[in-house]
């Protein structure tokens, strides 16, 4: 089997063109939701409201990173890079999240 | 000496290096955001209850940047597609509209900074404060030896917690009228610059880190932009895989605002 990255493919301007329409589409819609999230009267407090917004911009994300950055068709190694990101920046916001009351016995807060 | 590999891919990774270097790079980045968010997290997640502001930042300008910067993420992979198709002329016309689409972010990022800047919390000596836009200081103002006077276009409150939630009915009901205070009844003045609390702190770090990330890529594209007829005429592939990485480095900096954006001004 061929591994043909999105960039190595055969181009069509239009093509792109109608692509990046209908991303732009989309991201104007999210970006509406979020807002509309954030001024609603959803929940109590922030908590359900900010997981809603960070949720809506993860497919913002999605988007970009799937069609305009090519992830969706790219080669195994730059997947491999993208691996030991995403394990390596759940370590440091979790290792950051788990020292948070961490504190060394005799420390005072004030 | 002929650079390896700038065209042609590299049998053990499958990609030219200049793709295998953004990626890594990118991955360097992602480490370097991750931490000030986790920072960010920490920060809010540790403040006062009732002490985390909400509603600060201008939604409406937050708006129109998100899609600036998307629209210029776009014509970014245009302009890549162009060179694809060899067609150096769209190439041009596609990544001007980056340039300006880029410039337009930084112009209003930088008028909601000076927003910051000239919006002063002030803390009277009988317990209120009173938050506004810098209107005027007379000549003699001089906080220090207590002389002279400033005006702010805004509002007195009891407790500093009022000015936290500008979501609120109670401030977004609020009337705002000139002030006129004596520094003689002054305690504290403080700008809403990145030293006047934890929330403005994290805020211009990582707005103004994003918009270094900005500026040094549209210098990048304006360079290639620019200078880079002369590589086209005589090596057009290497050209469009120049494109492609500076294409991939702004579309991460597109990606870092999609996450700044709803955690700073809609949350």
């Amino acid at each position: 089997m061929i591994d043909m990255s999105e960039s190595e493919k055969p181009v069509s301007l239009n093509s792109y063109i109608r692509l990046c329409g209908v991303v732009f589409l989309v991201v104007l819609c999210t970006t509406s939701a979020m807002i509309a999230t954030s001024f609603s009267h959803i929940g109590d407090g922030w908590t359900l409201k900010v997981a809603l917004i960070l949720a809506i911009a993860v497919v913002n994300a999605f988007l970009v990173a799937g069609y305009l950055m090519h992830l969706l068709s790219e080669k195994k190694l730059i997947y491999t890079v993208l691996a030991f990101t995403v394990f390596f920046f759940i370590g440091l916001l979790g290792l950051t999240i788990c020292a948070t009351n961490g504190f060394p016995p005799g420390t005072v807060s004030h | 000496m002929e650079i390896p590999y700038t065209i042609e891919t590299r049998p053990d990774t499958g990609l030219y290096n200049a793709k295998l270097g953004i990626w890594l790079f990118l991955a360097s980045e992602v480490m370097l955001f991750g931490g000030l968010f986790s920072a960010y997290v920490l920060l809010r997640v540790g403040a006062e209850p009732g002490m985390w502001p909400h509603g600060w930042l201008n939604v409406t300008l937050g708006t129109i940047n998100t899609l600036l910067l998307a629209l210029s993420a776009i014509t970014t992979l245009l302009a890549w597609a162009a060179c694809k198709v060899r067609d150096f002329a769209k190439f041009k016309i596609f990544h001007a509209c980056t340039i300006l689409l880029a410039l337009t972010f930084l112009g209003i990022k930088s008028y909601e900074y000076h927003d910051k800047l000239i919006h002063y919390e002030v803390q009277l000596t009988n317990g209120k404060f009173a938050d506004g836009h810098l209107v005027e200081e007379s000549k003699d103002f001089d906080l220090a030896n207590k002389t002279g006077t400033v005006t702010l276009h805004g509002r007195i409150v009891e407790d500093e917690k009022d000015l936290m939630d500008l979501r609120s009915p109670e401030a977004r009901s609020a009337k705002l009228d000139e002030i006129t205070i004596a520094a003689a009844d002054i305690k504290k003045m403080e700008n809403y610059g990145p030293k006047h609390n934890t929330f403005t702190a994290i805020y211009f770090t990582l707005t103004g880190l994003h918009a270094l990330h900005i500026l040094g890529g549209t210098i990048v594209i304006f360079y290639m932009w620019a200078f880079g007829g002369a590589m086209w005429k005589t090596d057009p592939e290497r050209f469009t895989n120049r494109i492609e990485v500076s294409g991939l480095f702004w579309h991460f900096v597109d990606l870092v605002w999609i996450f700044l954006f709803p955690v700073l001004y809609l949350t």
